[in-house]
């Protein structure tokens, strides 16, 4: 089991070929409740069965979850350190982004 | 003890000691497993196992009365008063015998916990059923294993066409059905293993033959385990397993 994600858009399947011989797969774990999936890291695999059994006994053995989603972690597109600024600038700038001038009616609750 | 409380007493501890010693054996591999992933499902097996033995232990020491609980018969028993079949004592071998051997053990033990689903025993219905979800997933995870090492590469299909041909011969005994499971039978408390063997023979047979495997022709089987006459494997394990609570008895921690 590996923690990293990928951050990156280099196959991380070959980039962690070092500490095993089978691909990375990505885990995502919908918690009950109707909550989305979410992220909750990796493991190796040889198959997709392989990955949600592995998956399962990772990270959903407390039932922590309802649903299990794996996927191999070489189909990931992730943006990349660079990408920082352009990316995610919170245009702070661009005042009318945040819809902070609005006056919220009494009796509305925030 | 009452002959039908005896009988109860026996069967109910046929059931727990095969999970008991099978998942002693199964965590042995805690640490040592191929991959960091299958060490934490076959620990999670053994667990599986090994909680299922407690609450059987447990019932069989109510039924026998006579004060012994779950701890009691788990450590300070020999290994000539122990009821598992031959099968689950047996050394852990490779990685090949043991997930064989979990295959053959956990089909066998599904067809089992779902027929006790409906015992006349309250308690042993309902650990019954706790038990036939935990067993669904080991009969999963050990059939994909065995399809993927028997369909791998040479080695693979070679090591695990040995751990069939050297476990086949252990297969028997669980399906052997005597006076003991007649009676459990009759009472409503159990269920005859013998009425198992069909169907774990259709499950077993498609995955070794979806798996490129072969069963042996040799029609001869091992047995003794159910009447106390183990191998010599089964004494060697129960030291190590017994040892903390016989050296400290009564210890809490």
């Amino acid at each position: 089991m590996a923690n990293e994600t990928s951050t990156s858009r280099t196959d991380t399947s070959t980039a962690t070929a070092g500490d095993s011989q089978w691909p990375l797969w990505e885990v995502f774990v919908q918690p009950p409740g109707g909550e989305p999936h979410e992220h909750a890291g990796s493991v190796h695999a040889v198959d997709a069965e392989s990955a949600l059994q592995n998956a399962r006994d990772v990270y959903a053995r407390r039932g922590e979850a309802v649903n299990i989603w794996v996927v191999r972690s070489s189909q990931i597109t992730a943006s990349t350190p660079e990408d920082m600024g352009p990316f995610f600038d919170p245009g702070n700038d661009k005042p009318y982004r945040h819809p902070q001038f609005y006056k919220v009616p009494r009796g509305i609750r925030m | 003890m009452t002959a039908v409380a005896s009988t109860g007493f026996e069967y109910v501890l046929r059931l727990g000691d095969d999970r008991l010693v099978l998942g002693h054996r199964l965590s042995e591999w805690c640490g040592h497993a191929p991959i960091l992933e299958e060490d934490i499902a076959l620990a999670n097996i053994a667990l599986d196992l090994i909680g299922q033995a407690t609450l059987l232990l447990g019932l069989a020491g109510k039924i026998e009365g006579t004060g012994r609980d779950a701890d009691a018969l788990a450590y300070l028993r020999d290994a000539i008063d122990f009821r598992n079949a031959l099968l689950v004592e047996l050394p852990k071998g490779d990685f090949g015998v043991t997930i064989v051997r979990q295959l053959f053990f956990s089909v066998f033990a599904l067809l089992q916990a779902e027929a006790l689903q409906r015992s006349s025993n309250g308690e042993l219905a309902g650990i019954a059923a706790k038990a036939v979800k935990e067993l669904r997933y080991h009969v999963r995870h050990t059939a994909d294993w065995v399809l993927k090492l028997g369909g791998g590469t040479d080695e693979s299909h070679r090591r695990t066409q040995t751990a069939v041909d050297d476990l086949w011969r252990y297969t028997g005994e669980l399906f052997l059905g005597d006076d003991i499971d007649r009676a459990a039978a009759a009472s409503g408390l159990g269920v005859d293993p013998s009425t198992l063997e069909k169907p774990w023979q259709t499950t077993v047979r498609d995955v070794l033959g979806r798996a490129g495997l072969t069963i042996p022709e040799s029609p001869y089987m091992q047995r003794g385990g159910r009447t106390g006459r183990h191998t010599e494997h089964l004494g060697h394990m129960l030291t190590e397993m017994q040892i903390l609570a016989r050296s400290h008895p009564g210890a809490s921690w």
